[in-house]
């Protein structure tokens, strides 16, 4: 919403300045958003008289000047075709900034004379295009400045344009009364009179209007007032100056005063060129399909339901949207008809949406204009076309009457220090009310007809505290809610993800934060891409479906730093992942990526490319970090983005995966535009099991100071047996002194032939009561023998 | 037994090698050695002589054996210092890479944000981030309507061509976590939401996802003052230094009174910094909740009152880290990462600093 200074006081009698008004209204809630102060670029200038002029001994064209200035006389060379003795001018001393010529004035030398400024032309302070020569003012002390001439003398040109932004909730200061009424409440000055001597009336209209029975809940009333014998042309300077200051562009007298009027009471309003309306005019409910051309000269189709106003012939304005371009008014306009109705919000909300249009009568409707202004507002409108345009007006034509807005509240004066913390006397907060135009009776507060936001009395609170000045609140402290020392308040699944999140890190893994919603293609392969999870209006097709999974995103993040030359990373993200469209049908998950070498080439060898068993060491210690079960089965059939030979779930039983480890399908990594291969984890947060136990204390250690003894045993198995079997079934074979089986060796091929592998495990054997002798290590030897080549079919290699 | 001795020890004390002290050891102590050849005369002694013979042979003998003992040591030590010598190494040689992880600027921020809470009560509530428009505005206050619905940018989610149900919504802030805790725990209640939302909103300064922290303290007699205090002690707190609040009026459909909460800053040589000079940046809205949103989350407004309050995670984090652009946050780009990441192991604490 934008106004100027004058447009203000025009309601408003202050002697606050710009400043004040400005910190006043973002304080008010009426955030300022920008103020262009023209009066701002010329600070600078001051008015001189020009005392003396003869021609430059060296130019015809150049005039040296002497100029009276409040420094004394200075000489000026100037090129004016004007530039004469006894003109009162103004002067751009040096060091002065002119704003248009984007220069900063120096002492010159012309010619051979010295130069001790500019005298100014109106195009070179930016006040019009006039250039042919300097200005020459009628009045003006030498030594004033020519911004307080300007404001004295011509204050449109010096004339403060206002940006504010307005809330929903409050369209009467759509209005610039309405922003004044909130300036004077805050004491910044008196709100002036807004009466209207009605034009009265002369005859009686030849038109009818009605409001069909099913439309009265979206247009309750309808007021209008025929004009005959208008005469159209431009608009008076004043209100054409106003509306440019705003940004709107004047068109004609009869539609500038519906601009005028929409932004100066926030009453929009609609004129009818009345020669071009066939018969009566009816507000109903369109039934759908009918076409507009509105004064946009854009084609609507209507849809069933939305409110329109017809004449004989047809539908010929949007209701409270836009007017018809078949009605609209015209130089050649001479016979209007006036407009002034209420119009639902809701119902404006709704069609203008469905339309599209962005009116300025749709936004002031959608938020609610007065009802109880609607004559008044038409009767403002029918002085000031009579006034300035001449003509004879019918008497008023009435549909509907003015709904009933009237409501009031109890003014509990305690609850401003109960809600608010703020301690207001009760005669203030009256006093406040009042001035906003409530009306109080008792401890009963009415609201104003034209606040539909105030709805209860926390509202009369907001207004009390509001116009108090929000700046004076001071803190209190919170009490807590329990004395002594705050308990911890992160639940399990917060502290395994920070956990996780930690670890990844550790293990030196970077963090990252990738957008929720990726590209189709990529969804898709990652399981997603359906329409329950796709947006119905994405920013662009990158950023069309929620994520089924981490790794799309963390592998695009990763192809995205292939591009600028890291070849090796190690990506995490920790977050939510989508498996369909309803609130909740999302689960957390914590995925890594680990591409190119483990290390850069270094003088140690260290470097070696990145492979699977990376990948589940880092899954494996995270899943660790977080509580899960150590003891596991790793299973095969994970989806098919993972190689499927190098790929395995780590599980608690087939169905309860708690994490995934792999190598990444080279299709998938292609597709994603990886160069080389990837590995990487995904972990199912929520899938691991809470501990139930949440004591704190530990058992008690069982270390015992018998020496354990390792043994090595080598297997050779098929070559699909699996090495976690195998070491399982040796563990199985004593279980109460086999601490620990490790596979430290694998050998396939050879001279083991094809198909078959050797397998070495290290058993450690950990007595607990005796030191094991010979036949004990030889017993458990043999029983570890039967159970693996029972599990497995192997033998000892030889 | 003197010539025996002063032999010895030269030969000693010439050993060049273990195996040459071995030898001398054999050649004087050993059991055919000359000193044990000696001492085995002594039984042919008289006991007088025996008495002067025997300890001087005992003593010569344990001369010459510390004697050689500690030759050997002399020509260890000789050993591993030439050893010593030969095994230099360029030290200058780079060591091996080690990985090092970072966390994520908004991770951390949220972190010391949850710290903060934690110690004034709050704790942390979490909640679906596709969203029924019901918790998403209509719970909130913000009815079908309402023009806050267009201007937030809202993304649709697709609808099936019979589902005549409203469209869900990408949530586009964290209060439905507010409605869905308040209805689940009732009140009294402090919580902080943090988490993702989304507003179809894409240029220099927005993203289409962005990272907010919503506060809600609920009870018996709260009011905006203790806003204030709560919003001054975080951000003090949070920035590191004594930061003052300017609340101006506003207005949010999901509370009453409503205000834009700016803090204190200065602008010098384009630095920003939090906590001194007259300046104000607006970084945050809050209010008093509607009585009509404790409503809808199932509290009687006559009996419990409090206030709510959203501010955005990124932009808290670029203001207190000096991060200058928002659309890195999401860009995974290894040099921001690592520039503006966090170590592992510094877990933001209140006794260790934020």
């Amino acid at each position: 919403m934008k106004f100027t200074l004058s447009w203000l006081k025009h309601h408003l009698e202050t002697d606050a300045t710009l400043d004040q008004i400005a910190d006043a209204l973002t304080d008010l809630g009426l955030e300022v958003e920008g103020i262009e102060d023209p009066a701002a670029k010329l600070r600078d200038f001051t008015i001189a008289k020009v005392t003396h002029a003869e021609k430059h001994p060296d130019a015809d064209k150049l005039k040296v000047c002497k100029v009276q200035s409040n420094e004394g006389e200075t000489q000026i060379v100037c090129g004016a075709p004007n530039a004469r003795a006894g003109i009162t001018v103004v002067l751009a001393k040096p060091g002065t900034y002119i704003p248009g010529l984007d220069i900063t004035i120096k002492v010159g030398n012309i010619r051979g004379v010295d130069s001790f400024g500019m005298m100014a032309s109106e195009k070179e302070l930016e006040l019009s295009d006039e250039h042919n020569g300097i200005i020459e003012l009628p009045s003006g002390e030498v030594g004033e400045t020519f911004a307080d001439w300007l404001a004295a003398n011509d204050p449109s040109k010096v004339d403060p344009v206002i940006e504010i932004a307005i809330t929903p909730n409050r369209p009467d200061a759509l209005g610039v009364r309405g922003i004044a009424r909130d300036l004077a409440a805050r004491g910044l000055g008196t709100l002036k009179p807004s009466e209207v001597d009605p034009v009265a009336a002369s005859f009686k209209a030849d038109l009818n209007v009605s409001i069909d029975d099913d439309t009265l809940d979206g247009c309750p009333v309808f007021y209008g007032r025929l004009i005959k014998g208008v005469k159209n042309g431009p608009s008076p300077e004043w209100l054409q100056q106003q509306l440019r200051a705003i940004g709107l562009r004047p068109i004609s007298f009869l539609v500038d005063v519906t601009n005028w009027f929409t932004y100066d009471l926030n009453r929009p309003l609609h004129v009818f060129d009345a020669d071009e309306v066939a018969g009566n005019l009816r507000v109903h409910r369109a039934a759908g399909g009918e076409v507009i051309t509105a004064l946009d000269d854009k084609d609507y189709t209507l849809q069933s339901g939305q409110m329109v106003i017809s004449d004989d012939t047809g539908v010929e304005s949007i209701a409270g949207i836009m007017g018809g371009a078949a009605t609209g008014c015209t130089e050649e306009t001479v016979n209007v008809f006036v407009e002034s109705a209420y119009w639902d919000p809701v119902q404006i909300a709704y069609a203008g949406r469905a339309l599209k249009i962005n009116s300025d009568a749709r936004y002031r409707f959608e938020r609610g204009v007065d009802p109880a202004f609607t004559p008044e507002g038409l009767e403002h409108a029918v002085r000031m076309i009579v006034d300035i345009a001449g003509g004879e007006a019918s008497e008023v034509i009435q549909a509907g009457s003015v709904p009933d807005t009237a409501r009031a509240y109890k003014l509990d004066a305690k609850r401003v220090i109960s809600l608010v913390g703020m301690d207001i006397p009760e005669s203030t907060q009256r006093q406040t009310l009042t001035a906003l135009g409530f009306k109080l009776e008792g401890n009963m507060a009415s609201v104003p007809s034209w606040r539909p936001d105030v709805q209860g009395e926390a509202d009369l609170v907001e207004e009390v505290a509001r116009i108090a000045s929000l700046t004076k609140l001071q803190g209190v402290p919170l009490p807590r809610m329990t004395a002594g020392v705050p308990k911890p308040i992160l639940t399990d699944g917060q502290l395994r993800q920070q956990a996780a999140r930690r670890t990844a890190a550790t293990l030196g893994y970077n963090e990252c934060v990738t957008y929720t919603f990726i590209d189709r293609e990529a969804a898709t392969l990652f399981g997603g891409g359906d329409y329950a999870t796709m947006l119905e209006n994405p920013i662009s097709s990158e950023m069309s479906h929620m994520r089924p999974a981490l790794l799309p995103g963390l592998l695009r993040a990763a192809a995205r730093n292939q591009a600028r030359g890291f070849m090796d990373m190690a990506l995490f993200e920790v977050g939510a992942a989508f498996h369909g469209g309803e609130p909740g049908q999302q689960h957390n998950l914590i995925s890594g990526v680990l591409i190119g070498q483990t290390a850069p080439k270094d003088v140690h060898g260290t470097a070696r490319p990145v492979d699977l068993f990376d990948a589940k060491a880092d899954a494996e210690a995270i899943l660790s970090a977080i509580g899960a079960p150590a003891k596991v089965q790793i299973l095969r059939g994970a989806s098919d983005w993972w190689h499927p030979g190098r790929h395995g779930k780590i599980c608690l039983g087939p169905k309860k995966v708690m994490a995934v480890f792999g190598e990444l399908h080279p299709k998938v990594l292609s597709t994603m535009g990886i160069k080389g291969p990837a590995v990487g984890f995904t972990i199912w947060v929520d899938e691991i099991p809470t501990p139930k136990n949440k004591s704190a204390t530990r058992p008690a250690l069982a270390a015992t100071d018998l020496q354990a003894v390792d043994r090595d045993f080598a297997f050779v198995v098929d070559a699909d047996v699996a090495a976690l079997t195998l070491a399982n079934a040796a563990a199985g074979a004593d279980k109460a002194l086999i601490a620990d089986v490790r596979v430290f060796d694998e050998f396939i091929g050879g001279a083991l032939g094809d198909g078959k592998k050797s397998l070495a495990v290290t058993v450690r054997l950990q007595p607990k009561d005796k030191t094991l002798k010979d036949a004990d290590i030889e017993a458990v030897s043999a029983k570890i023998i039967e159970k693996v080549t029972k599990a497995t079919g192997g033998v000892l290699r030889g | 037994m003197d010539d025996l001795k002063s032999k010895y020890l030269s030969l000693v004390a010439d050993a060049a090698d273990e195996a040459a002290i071995e030898d001398l050891r054999v050649q004087a102590v050993g059991k055919k050695g000359e000193i044990s050849l000696k001492m085995r005369e002594l039984g042919k002694m008289s006991p007088e002589e025996r008495q002067v013979a025997g300890p001087a042979l005992n003593a010569l003998k344990d001369e010459i054996n510390s004697a050689l003992a500690a030759k050997k040591v002399a020509l260890a030590d000789a050993a591993l210092d030439e050893r010593l010598r030969s095994e230099w190494l360029d030290v200058t040689l780079p060591s091996r890479d080690r990985r090092v992880g970072s966390i994520h600027p908004i991770s951390q921020v949220t972190e010391e944000v949850s710290a903060i809470f934690a110690d004034m009560g709050f704790s942390v509530a979490e909640g679906p981030q596709i969203e029924s428009d019901w918790y998403n505005f209509d719970a909130l206050n913000i009815p079908g309507h309402h023009p806050a619905r267009a201007e937030m940018d809202t993304f649709y989610t697709h609808r099936g061509a019979d589902d005549d149900r409203p469209p869900h919504v990408l949530r586009t802030h964290t209060s439905p976590v507010q409605i869905r805790s308040m209805e689940a725990n009732g009140a009294p209640i402090r919580i902080i939401c943090p988490g993702r939302v989304y507003r179809a909103d894409y240029d220099q300064t927005h993203t289409p996802m962005f990272n907010q922290v919503e506060g809600l303290a609920i009870d018996k007699d709260i009011s905006m003052a203790n806003l204030k205090w709560v919003l001054e002690e975080f951000f003090s707190a949070y920035f590191g230094a004594r930061v003052k609040t300017r609340f101006r009026a506003s207005h949010f459909p999901f509370t009453e009174p409503s205000a834009e909460v700016d803090i204190q800053c200065s602008w010098v040589d384009g630095q920003l910094k939090v906590g001194e000079g007259d300046g104000w940046l607006e970084v945050l809205g809050s209010g008093m909740v509607h009585p009509k949103v404790l409503q809808a989350a199932k509290i009687d407004p006559d009996l419990w009152q409090g206030f709510a309050f959203g501010v955005g995670i990124d932009r808290i984090a670029m203001l207190k880290y000096g991060i200058p652009d928002l659309r890195a946050f999401f860009d995974s780009d290894l040099r921001w990462l690592r520039h503006y990441g966090f170590s592992a192991l510094k877990v933001p604490t209140l006794h260790g600093g934020l």
